[in-house]
């Protein structure tokens, strides 16, 4: 279950669980959230949760809404979430994530595939290992929620490498470059002979894909199997020879 | 009907990064003309005994049933090919076994698969899936997808609730709507689609289809069709590379050329004259 922490300049002020399908925020007092400020609308935004995701919506506040500093109208709920609401701050906290940070794994039982029933939960539904989709650890404190959100959430390796290049060395293509950005680009003959360059987080890999022989890397052979590329290694492929180098952009 | 020779698959399957154990399964038999992957939930264990139950059922019910046909007859009742109602019984039948496994033994409660498997005749294939694991069919260089998932997620995006762009970031891709073996008794979705030399179809699990863009599974089939091994390598190695946190599997199922049912000029025949 995720939950908002509201605060003011900073300070502590409440905690409000997103265990129910509509969150209501604003100044009158028969709001969930209730924020006693002028910046706030009577009925200023609702959060709706389905599963394991919360939806923000504002509700044409006078005010507007704010989440981490762009006005929204309706928006998917992230881990670490900044909602402002004049001088108030709510922040998102999920449960998977904060479950994450706190055993430094990835939140792996939460993205294990569940069945969801439209119908009323039945006994026989959850496994037993796995938790329901929002059952578990609802006890967590706000102490390890707090510590948990210093870490960031776990998110894909963006790697800032450099961007592999190939330049013809021979023949009639002497000079032609080829920047290397995609995931994968093929080189050579169809039918004759072609291998393939892949571009993987940790480096550049040249792999055979067809055709009796196999790609020449400074003069030996690699044979079928996926081999790593340095800067300027040369690369020989149906007769062609190409140079791999490395380049910043 | 016997695909031998015809029809040239690859199958893969991978633990993945994060996970200690393996819950999908995967099968082909060319006799028969199945591919079918499947993707098993339930605790400890359970995954994959639901998993392999889905897949070993489909296999020899399959063999004992299509194999005695002439292969790729249309049912008059449905339209359909008897291969795809072999299939529907096939999985009615893997439904119930995984239920009362579920039901009679205490560590298996509670497990479940998703579905999707295939059967190739007469130029046509038999496409049928429970939950989230897909099939996409690359033709020339337009990939499609063929199944639509039942996830709670998809419900979403088809009723509008979300937008595209939201439900990459959503936290509910692991919630199926529906699954093999967690109630007495299950709805296949199945559909038939004609079928072209030169496809490539591609059936998948969501370990794939979560980490890996359509755009990417895309250059990869039309940059690697020349060898689909390597291709099914490549699929694999980028959902591992992407974080890789679910188990990945991969089949992938190519027709090198037509293959038509025998009698087929009776069936047209016969059409006519009905």
């Amino acid at each position: 279950m995720a939950k908002l922490i509201l605060t003011l300049d900073g300070a502590f002020v409440g905690e409000h669980d997103l265990d129910k399908e509509l969150l209501t925020i604003g100044r009158r007092p028969n709001n969930d959230v209730h924020i006693d400020n002028l910046a706030v609308s009577g009925n200023h935004a609702v959060v709706r949760t389905i599963g394991n995701d919360s939806f923000l919506e504002d509700l044409d506040s006078t005010n507007g809404t704010i989440v981490n500093g762009k006005p929204i109208k309706k928006h998917i709920l992230q881990h670490g979430d900044i909602i402002e609401l004049g001088k108030y701050q709510l922040k998102y906290v999920s449960e998977a994530a904060v479950n994450a940070a706190a055993i430094g794994g990835s939140a792996e039982d939460f993205e294990k595939t569940m069945i969801i029933r439209p119908t009323a939960v039945q006994p026989a539904a959850p496994p037993p290992n796995a938790p329901a989709p929002t059952a578990p650890a609802a006890s967590q404190t706000t102490t390890t929620a707090q510590e948990a959100l210093q870490q960031k959430a776990p998110s894909p390796v963006q790697e800032e490498a450099p961007v592999g290049h190939i330049q013809v060395l021979n023949g009639p293509g002497a000079g032609r470059e080829l920047v290397l950005n995609k995931a994968l680009t093929t080189l050579g003959k169809p039918g004759i002979q072609v291998a393939v360059i892949t571009r993987r987080p940790h480096g550049y890999f040249v792999t055979h894909v067809e055709g009796t022989s196999h790609p020449v890397v400074n003069g030996q052979s690699v044979g079928a199997q996926a081999h790593e590329l340095k800067d300027h290694d040369v690369l020989e492929l149906a007769g062609v020879k190409m140079e791999f180098f490395l380049s910043k952009g | 009907m016997n695909l031998s020779g015809v029809l040239e698959i690859v199958r893969l399957t991978d633990v993945g990064q994060r996970r200690d154990h393996n819950e999908d399964a995967v099968a082909s038999d060319l006799e028969t003309g199945l591919v079918v992957l499947a993707d098993g939930m339930g605790g400890y264990k359970a995954g994959e005994v639901a998993s392999e139950i889905a897949v070993l059922t489909l296999v020899s019910e399959l063999r004992e049933n299509a194999l005695k046909l002439p292969g790729g007859e249309v049912d008059e009742d449905s339209g359909l090919l008897r291969e795809g109602l072999i299939l529907r019984d096939a999985v009615t039948k893997a439904n119930s076994a995984i239920y009362n496994v579920s039901q009679s033994q205490p560590q298996c409660a509670g497990m479940g698969t998703t579905l999707v498997a295939a059967v190739f005749a007469n130029d046509r294939v038999c496409v049928g899936h429970i939950g989230d694991s897909r099939m996409y069919r690359l033709r020339g260089e337009e990939l499609s997808q063929i199944t639509e998932d039942h996830s709670l997620l998809n419900e979403q995006l088809k009723s509008g609730l979300i937008t595209p762009e939201q439900a990459r970031i959503s936290n509910n891709k692991n919630l199926v709507t529906r699954a093999l073996g967690v109630d007495p008794t299950v709805e296949l979705e199945l559909h038939e689609y004609e079928v072209q030399p030169g496809d490539i179809y591609l059936l998948c699990s969501d370990g794939l289809s979560d980490l890996v863009e359509n755009e990417e599974i895309q250059l990869t089939l039309s940059a690697l069709s020349a060898n689909l091994e390597l291709a099914a390598h490549q699929l694999v190695q980028m959902a591992n590379d992407n974080g890789g946190k679910d188990n990945i599997s991969v089949i992938l199922a190519r027709p090198l050329q037509p293959f038509p049912a025998k009698n087929g000029w009776r069936d047209k025949l016969t059409g006519w004259f009905r």
